[in-house]
């Protein structure tokens, strides 16, 4: 557990002791966004790690994580907060006879009765936490402008209270699959990471770190396979959390090579669409299948 | 570090850094700005990836601008130091060359050092390298002083060999040799020698060539091949407007066609039969009929876009239009465009059923041309006109030309655009030289040079 790491060495350190393999601008950019307290903006594809970066950015820093997940029509109720209304009730029938209605106007929109949502959470808590407000793309236009005060000042207005501010500093994520264009006034308030599927190399390690019982010319194979999958134009490449899958299920299985026959029986955990499956089996089947029979021919 | 946090006089250079971006079309706001001196304030100064990435998460927002940011920063502080090393007469000097001296060194052996630190990705290494590479080479005196044609001749001196970056590695750790550098490792490495060849010309000269802003290559095509979709399409819709106005143009000028007989015999009945008003037949534009064969394979991944793009363009401006897809076998798919209205359902539909791949997935222009011939034998006539889109590599396969010859024979007029730089052609498996004798070769990457070519074709079409 760090407070707040001094140096970008020290915090890609830090994600990997948590088991989370920063690249080298993830490590630079979540370090930028904790010492200038700005929210970070994160966009790639789907499956290479961007919420995971939030969750291991959560417990290396020994914060806890609040989240939000968007989806289409995701309003302040459910993301801000809500008056416990059923509790405000009951408050007034314990007290209608007696109090006048002043003082049980004061009374019931108090904090007391608000029920909390998590951006609510987020800036109320007394400790620093981390905020992952995930797949914000999802959400409405509308939504987004109302993001945008929380972002700049982190601060949330209620018409009956007044203004909350954050006691403390929350790290900030947003992530976005790029589905729809966000605003320039979103994007300026925030520091923006791209992130994209991992160098062969890199993964290799990502898969090593997650199945470190499989053997080493087995996993830089099937790393090299899933680049060849994510290089033909499928519906949907295979993410990162696939390949680890993958690398599990072939430990179960005990494979000790990716042939074509493993690899007909095991890619559908890699290739989840129909029309995928076809071509894959076609173009990378083939290219397995073809050296290993090579190879038998020169061993007999 | 006794340096001080921000050097002197690095705020204006960050600013006229922004200003460069802005020209880019790249939106830096003021706070963009103010945060990336925030940003730089946390990050140590050196290392110039730290820099890079801290700047870039606060000025580029989206992956289009990172990509441009990337260009934009390469060639602003590379600039912004020559112009430094001018201004205080610095040049680097013998005493910093890497320890051997350059005379020691013979090609292979650099040839294998180099494909190591590819491999390793070691950026100082590879920098060292370019310029051990420039230097052994400079010795054997064929420099040419055009950089961009010494970087090649470098590079195929020292015998590195770019791979098609899909192509099967079944085995790779076991082979771990120098054959197969990767597409962009090999890019990477040019992009050192480019640079150190700029170097020694600024060295030589004096001053630093005029800034040339980014070219659409750059900007659009080598990461992804659907990244930049939209900026072709807007082009393409210029171009088909073009297209549209084009022969209006054309048909004004030309008025004084055929007199048309019957209607001035008819005419002059109002006359008692002396033809005063002479009545023109009027001009139509000839239509011209157009067979486009395309290459969608994956030597030409990053300009198949840009050609499928084109094609669907032509469709709507040529109604006389057959188009082929082709890999290891042609397809037709006129009626694909003439079905679908949008591009995305086109290119989808072409992927989906054009079936055009066999196995390998590498072009076969020799069966390409005999499936052509036997399929549009029969209508090809003097008045057509026959493109090819194509890089013309045939992956060591029988290019067939004769049979080329007989298409281009057929049809009244043949041309070849080829997406490659026009310092590619020739080298390695492209056979464009045996198809130039044939036909029309035009370079076409970028949407002005196909503009050229769209201006050549019409003009050429309609008048004759």
């Amino acid at each position: 557990m760090a407070a707040s790491p001094d140096s970008v060495v020290e915090l890609a350190e830090g994600l990997r002791s948590v088991g989370y393999l920063a690249g080298e601008s993830t490590a630079l950019v979540s370090f930028l966004a904790i010492k200038l307290a700005k929210p970070v903006l994160v966009e790639g594809p789907a499956g290479v790690g961007k919420t995971e970066l939030a969750k291991a950015l959560s417990r290396h820093l020994g914060r806890s994580l609040v989240r939000l997940q968007c989806y289409e029509g995701l309003d302040e109720a459910k993301a801000l907060y809500e008056w416990n209304y059923r509790k405000q009730l009951l408050r007034i029938q314990t007290e209608a006879s007696g109090a006048g209605w002043e003082a049980v106007q004061d009374d019931i929109f108090s904090e007391d009765f608000l029920l909390a949502r998590p951006l609510m959470t987020a800036i109320a808590s007394p400790e620093p936490v981390v905020l992952l407000i995930d797949e914000v793309d999802k959400t409405d236009q509308e939504f987004e402008a109302m993001l945008l005060e929380l972002l700049s000042e982190f601060q949330i207005s209620i018409p009956e209270l007044g203004r909350i501010e954050a006691r403390t500093q929350p790290v900030v994520l947003l992530t976005s699959n790029n589905t729809r264009e966000l605003t320039e006034a979103l994007k300026r308030r925030c520091l923006y990471l791209w992130l994209d599927y991992p160098q062969l190399e890199h993964e290799l390690e990502i898969v090593r770190l997650h199945a470190p019982e499989l053997s080493e010319t087995v996993a830089r194979k099937l790393v090299e396979v899933v680049h060849m999958v994510r290089e033909l134009d499928l519906k949907k490449p295979p993410s990162i959390a696939e390949s680890i899958d993958w690398a599990r299920a072939l430990l179960l299985l005990g494979a000790e090579d990716i042939d074509a026959e493993t690899f007909r029986q095991t890619m559908s955990i890699i290739v989840k669409h129909r029309a995928d499956l076809d071509v894959v089996a076609e173009r990378v089947g083939l290219r397995l299948g073809g050296p290993a029979e090579a190879m038998g021919v020169s061993s007999t | 570090m006794s340096t001080p946090r921000t050097p002197a006089g690095f705020p204006t250079q960050l600013l006229s850094f922004g200003e460069e971006l802005r020209a880019e079309s790249v939106a830096v706001g003021t706070s963009e700005l103010l945060d990336a001196f925030a940003a730089l304030e946390q990050v140590s100064w050196e290392r110039r990836e730290d820099v890079r990435e801290a700047l870039a998460a606060t000025l580029a927002k989206s992956p289009e601008d990172r990509r441009v940011f990337e260009l934009v920063f390469e060639r602003f502080f590379f600039r912004a130091a020559e112009e430094q090393a001018i201004r205080k007469e610095v040049t680097e000097s013998e005493g910093e060359t890497p320890p051997e001296t350059a005379a020691e060194i013979d090609l292979e052996q650099l040839r294998e050092r180099i494909a190591a630190a590819v491999r390793q990705g070691d950026e100082g290494a590879l920098r060292d390298l370019a310029r051990l590479a420039i230097a052994a080479f400079g010795r054997r005196g064929e420099g040419s002083g055009v950089i961009g044609v010494d970087v090649q001749r470098i590079r195929r001196a020292l015998g590195l060999r770019s791979e098609p970056s899909s192509r099967p590695q079944p085995d790779g750790i076991a082979r771990g040799d120098t054959e197969g550098i990767p597409r962009e490792a090999l890019r990477a490495f040019e992009t050192h020698l480019r640079r150190e060849l700029e170097r020694d010309q600024i060295e030589r000269t004096r001053r630093l060539p005029a800034a040339r802003p980014l070219n659409e290559l750059d900007r659009a095509l080598p990461s992804g091949p659907l990244q930049d979709l939209a900026a072709v399409h807007r082009v393409v819709a210029q171009l088909k407007r073009r297209l549209a106005t084009q022969g209006h143009e054309q048909r004004g000028r030309k008025r004084h066609a055929h007199v048309d007989f019957r209607r001035t015999m008819r005419a002059s009945l109002q006359t008692g039969g002396v033809p005063v008003v002479l009545k023109y037949r009027p001009h139509r534009p000839r239509r011209p009929e157009i067979y486009v064969l395309c290459d969608v394979s994956t030597s030409v991944t990053s300009a198949s876009v840009f050609f499928l793009s084109v094609l669907h363009a032509l469709h709507d401006a040529f109604r006389k239009l057959r188009s082929w897809v082709f890999i290891e076998r042609v397809s037709e798919v006129t009626d694909v465009f003439e079905r679908e209205r949008s591009f995305s359902a086109v290119a989808e539909a072409i992927g989906r059923d054009a079936g055009v791949a066999d196995v390998s997935g590498y072009t076969d222009y020799g069966r390409v041309w005999t499936e052509f011939l036997a399929q549009a034998e029969d209508d090809l006539h003097p008045r057509a006109t026959v493109i090819v889109l194509g890089d013309a590599r045939t992956n060591g396969r029988d290019p067939k030309d004769e049979v080329f010859a007989q298409i281009a024979q057929r049809a009244g007029r043949t041309y070849w655009l080829n997406p490659e730089p026009r310092l590619y052609w020739n080298y390695g498996d492209s056979v464009i030289a045996a198809y130039q004798r044939h036909c029309e070769v035009f370079e076409c990457w970028t949407t002005r040079q196909l503009e050229d070519f769209v201006k050549t074709l019409s003009r050429v079409t309609t008048t004759g």
